[in-house]
């Protein structure tokens, strides 16, 4: 089997000096897939997609890139292998309009990046129509779709999303996902966290269960959903 | 009605004019306070002393071109120095950076360390300038004195008030004005400026998104070199340097910074504005106004002041406990770390 | 104590005679005089800093009020000044807190808001009127009276040792107010806040005639030890002198400094061991439990507002005591006199280069940033005469590089300061 786009491999680490978080995590998707980590709050996803990103020092365990071994590179140094990160939290510069958040979201990229805003603002139409408004007074659905915006505009190959939906009512949450389908439909390999694990996995081509930093279980979406196990553990029945 | 009039002209004469002139100042002083607690998030007691050096090294400047017969008309000479003072503040307050910021920046230490060290570079500088300058009064303005004065304006309007527009107020609300457009063209329309801007909104994200945060430091240190240098030399202009009025400046352009909400650059000239027109209001002797407006049997016999000059702090002071005890993020949101 | 602890106290000891030996006897115990004071000083920050992490830049203005407090205590009273508007006068100041405290309790009513704020403002601006009104003529009138002389109401003509624990008072009075405004702030504010009541204390100093003189000083206060010509007259005393072969005058100049000293070292002495008892006790732990992490301490239910509050008067009125003692030291209140850097910041350097949270460190600190404070100019100008040497005597760069030897102390200190900082966060003397 080919080697899948993006790894983290055997992943172990915690912050600092603090006891580990991570124990042999391993996460990995395709080109233009959908990966989906699931778990209980606490088990350590956000923690592993920062050490996918590099904003973790591992004590063991790898990080690649199509082929390429990235663990020691630092976030920015990531961002320009091409890999986009939208954070949990405080994803957005709630001050400034929301074109300048896209304007900073390409803020490596020298080229014209007049035609990705132009995409964004397709992909997320409601941004087009509060482009001069700052983006800390949007609502909360908005302002992911601002985070997720500025992720977009350095053309990433990889985009990673810790819960995208969180905050997000039932309607614009299928709507995001649609959103994201889409993005992978353009050949944008996508991890994601999601708290809506049901929903999640339907949509996803690999999902993960972490529990307490480490795989519990891992297949496709439909496996995991038809897991009597992972769904009466994780799933609420 | 020629009484309304001239109340009015010994309104601007004594309160808007010379408030107006402040204000620019302190609102200058505070940007540079509220841009380094936005990108640096510490209040720098330093502040005080980098608007004196920056002043110094402009007097100097100012001295080497007067010596060599270089002058600039009606305008005070120290405004060509100024760029040349400004740049010398600029590289000193990168070296300052560079030798003691840079390592707890690194460290990530706490604002309060910050604070303290703030103090020692505080001293240093303080002692830098006693030591080059002296402790004396330096007066270093030339040029025309009044773009208006006082017996002119009488003349010409046949009122009992006249009206003096020193050259140096008005100096102060053209060069103020055009610093602060200058600034704002910048954050709002420059790339950089917006990346400091977004540093300032959200550090970790503006790390993600490939934003250099040396360079973000180093460009608002420079700023910051532009404003304190800009609000010192005015303020030398208007009144007169000395060392260590510019240290009694900061309690003054903190209250601004924090009136307005710290961080928020517009927030700091609003502040500079509602401390300086509070402490000339209040400590302003009334009487010569209302004697044109009262009737002669109700005209005040005192001086009709509030307060004594000398409790001007005591104004910056109130008006700075006020908001924090109704409104702790300023008047305009700053931000409350 | 630790080891190291001993060698730098002994090393301090050793640099105070090795000025006595070298520069004289007299100099000597000046330092130590001032030394002596500058560590109660010191202790008050700590307490403040060191315990409980709270930044007060304001120590000027508690030390200002303890030199106020020698005056109000120890001074005669001026009997004209009373009869011409004391009670008056009382009456003005008594009306000002009552109208404070009225607006105070309407602000606290929960009533509709925009109906308290305008009650509290109209309450607030007529407030302020009738007290002018009241306290102005009463002020004129006070001052008229011998105003080269006295102009001012005086003090209680109490001996001046009492001046000490009542400059305490006023400090932790001061505090009180400051600290219920801007104590739970971030810190940042509580230092501005504290910037400006120092500020404002010193401007009434200045100002206030009839309280302080204002910049007239009030000079000749009486003195808790004999005065030096008494002594010259006492025969036992210069028969004693003698024995030490010593002449009268200078013999009385020292006797009188090692009284000071031996007054100074009880009440330094008496606030470190309470404030070594202090830190050990249970609450000195849960202060420093909450300087390490107030979120956890507020969570378990600590009071941290309240806490803090108690240090920050405890701390601002020993500075208050280190202020009536500098005072009556100086036998003068020259409200002038009072600097930031000299009385603030100062005092913050002898902390951190002492070790925040060390007692002993702050005393040490106290001492040694003092001796330093007073040998740096001597020191700069000497270094500065080796540098000149080689220029011609009458080059402009040479006069001004030795008239500027006295502005060394600044940069020295600052430099001090900021390797301290660098090299040895934790002081001399760490806290553990
Ligand atoms: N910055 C940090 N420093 C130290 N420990 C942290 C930090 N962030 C998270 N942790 C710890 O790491 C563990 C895993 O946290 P993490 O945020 O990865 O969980 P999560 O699975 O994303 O949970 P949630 O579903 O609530 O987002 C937790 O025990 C948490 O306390
Ligand atoms: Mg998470």
């Amino acid at each position: 089997m080919a080697e899948p786009h993006l790894i983290g491999e055997a992943m172990t680490g915690g912050y600092g000096r603090g006891a580990d978080i991570l124990h042999g995590c391993t996460l990995s998707v395709d080109k233009g897939e959908i990966a989906v980590i699931v778990g209980p709050n606490g088990a350590g996803k956000s923690t592993a997609m920062k050490a996918v990103f590099g904003m973790l020092n591992l004590r063991s365990g790898s990080v690649r890139i199509g082929g390429e071994d990235i663990t020691h590179l630092s976030p920015q140094d990531r961002v320009a292998k091409g890999m986009a990160f939208v954070p949990q939290t405080s994803n957005i510069f709630p001050s400034m309009t929301v074109e300048e958040n896209l304007e900073m979201g390409a803020f490596l990229r020298r080229d014209d990046i007049r035609p990705t805003i132009e995409q964004v603002y397709d992909l997320f139409p409601i941004l087009r129509d509060k482009r001069r408004q700052a983006a800390g007074e949007l609502s909360g659905g908005q302002r992911q779709q601002v985070a997720v915006g500025r992720a977009l505009m350095t053309q990433p190959s990889v985009l990673m999303l810790d819960e995208p939906t969180a905050g997000v009512s039932p309607i614009v949450m299928d709507e995001l996902f649609d959103r994201i389908i889409e993005v992978a439909r353009a050949g944008i390999t996508i991890l994601m966290v999601e708290q809506n694990a049901r929903q999640a996995l339907e949509i996803a081509d690999t999902g993960y269960v972490l529990v307490q930093g480490a795989n519990a279980y891992t297949g496709t979406g439909a496996e995991l959903m038809a897991d009597d196990e992972v769904r009466r553990t994780f799933l609420g029945g | 009605m020629t009484d309304f009039l001239n109340a009015i002209v010994a309104l601007s004469n004594f309160v808007l004019i010379p408030g107006a002139a402040y204000g620019a100042q302190l609102a200058l002083g505070a940007l540079g306070v509220t841009l380094i607690y936005g990108i640096l998030r510490f209040s720098n007691f330093a502040h005080g002393d980098t608007m004196a050096f920056g002043t110094m090294a402009t007097i100097l400047v100012t001295w080497g071109l007067q010596s060599i017969g270089i002058s600039f008309g009606f305008l005070p000479t120290a405004l060509i120095a100024l760029p040349i003072g400004i740049a010398i503040t600029g590289l000193l307050l990168l070296g300052t950076d560079r030798a003691i910021y840079r390592f707890y920046r690194k460290q990530k230490a706490a604002p309060v360390v910050l604070v303290i060290v703030s103090i020692g570079v505080m001293f240093v500088m303080n002692g830098l300038v006693r030591f080059i300058i002296g402790v004396g009064d330096v007066n270093f303005a030339d040029g025309a004195r009044f773009v208006i004065n006082a017996r002119e304006f009488k003349e010409m309007t046949g009122l009992d008030e006249g009206l003096a527009l020193r050259s140096t107020t008005l100096i102060t609300l053209v060069t103020a004005a055009i610093a602060v457009a200058l600034l704002f063209w910048f954050l709002n329309k420059t790339r950089t400026g917006k990346s400091m801007r977004a540093f300032s909104d959200n550090e970790d994200l503006a790390l993600l998104s490939g934003i250099n945060p040396e360079r973000v430091v180093a460009v608002t240190w420079l700023i910051v070199a532009a404003l304190a240098t800009t609000a010192g030399v005015l303020y030398g202009l208007d009144k007169s340097f000395k060392a260590f009025t510019y240290f009694q400046l900061l309690l003054p352009i903190f209250a601004a910074a924090i009136v307005g909400g710290l961080g928020n650059p517009l927030g700091a000239i609003a502040g500079g504005f509602v401390i300086a027109f509070s402490e000339v209001l209040i400590t302003y002797a009334w009487k010569k106004v209302l004697v044109y407006l009262m009737p002669e049997n109700l005209e005040p016999s005192g001086l009709v002041q509030l307060l004594s000059t000398d409790y001007k702090f005591a104004v910056s002071f109130a008006i700075l406990i006020i908001v924090l005890l109704f409104k702790p993020t300023g008047l305009f949101k700053g931000q409350s770390v | 104590m630790t080891a190291r602890g001993f060698l730098l106290y002994a090393g301090m000891a050793l640099l105070i005679v090795l000025t006595g030996v070298f520069q004289g006897w007299n100099l000597a115990l000046t330092i130590l005089n001032m030394g002596l004071i500058s560590a109660i000083m010191s202790l008050g920050v700590n307490l403040q800093w060191g315990f409980a992490g709270l930044f007060n830049v304001g120590v000027m203005g508690f030390v200002a009020l303890g030199g106020l407090a020698a005056v109000l205590v120890a001074q005669p009273p001026v009997v004209e000044g009373w009869n011409a508007g004391g009670l008056r006068l009382l009456g003005a100041l008594a009306l000002g807190a009552a109208v404070l405290i009225a607006a105070v309790q309407v602000w606290k009513r929960k009533i509709g808001g925009q109906m308290r704020a305008m009650v509290m403002l109209a309450l607030l601006i007529g407030g302020f009127f009738l007290f002018r009104a009241a306290l102005d003529p009463a002020v004129n009138a006070i001052e008229a009276i011998n105003p080269s002389l006295s102009g001012y109401l005086g003090g209680l003509g109490l001996p001046v040792i009492v001046a000490w624990p009542v400059g305490g008072l006023l400090a932790a009075g001061a505090a009180w107010i400051i600290g219920k405004a801007a104590l739970g702030l971030r810190s940042d504010y509580l230092a501005i806040a504290t910037l400006g009541i120092a500020e404002i204390v010193i401007a009434v100093l200045k100002n206030e005639d009839w309280l302080s003189r204002g910049v007239k000083n009030v000079v000749g206060l009486p003195r808790p030890v004999p005065y030096e010509v008494d002594l010259q007259r006492d025969a036992g005393f210069v028969e004693a002198a003698a024995g030490y072969g010593l002449d009268p005058v200078t013999a009385s100049t020292l006797w009188v400094k090692i009284l000071y000293s031996g007054l100074f070292a009880v009440v330094l002495i008496a606030i470190l061991f309470l404030a070594q008892r202090a830190l050990a006790s249970p609450w000195g732990r849960m202060m420093r439990a909450i300087r390490d992490n107030e979120i956890a301490a507020s969570a378990m239910g600590k009071n941290v507002t309240a806490r803090h509050l108690q240090v920050f008067i405890l701390g601002s009125a020993v500075c208050g005591i280190a202020g009536a003692m500098m005072t009556t030291l100086d036998g003068q209140l020259t409200p002038g006199s009072y600097q930031p850097l000299r009385f603030t910041f100062l005092v913050w350097v002898m902390v951190i280069v002492g070790g925040s949270g060390n007692n002993y460190g702050a005393v040490l600190g106290g001492f040694l940033i003092w001796w330093l404070w007073v040998m740096v100019e001597p020191l700069g100008l000497w270094a500065m005469e080796l540098i000149t040497s080689g220029m011609a005597a009458d080059s402009w760069l040479r006069g001004h590089l030795t008239d500027s030897a006295a502005q060394m102390r600044l940069m020295t200190m600052g430099i001090i300061l900021l390797a301290v900082l660098r090299f040895s966060p934790k002081g001399l003397m760490p806290e553990r």
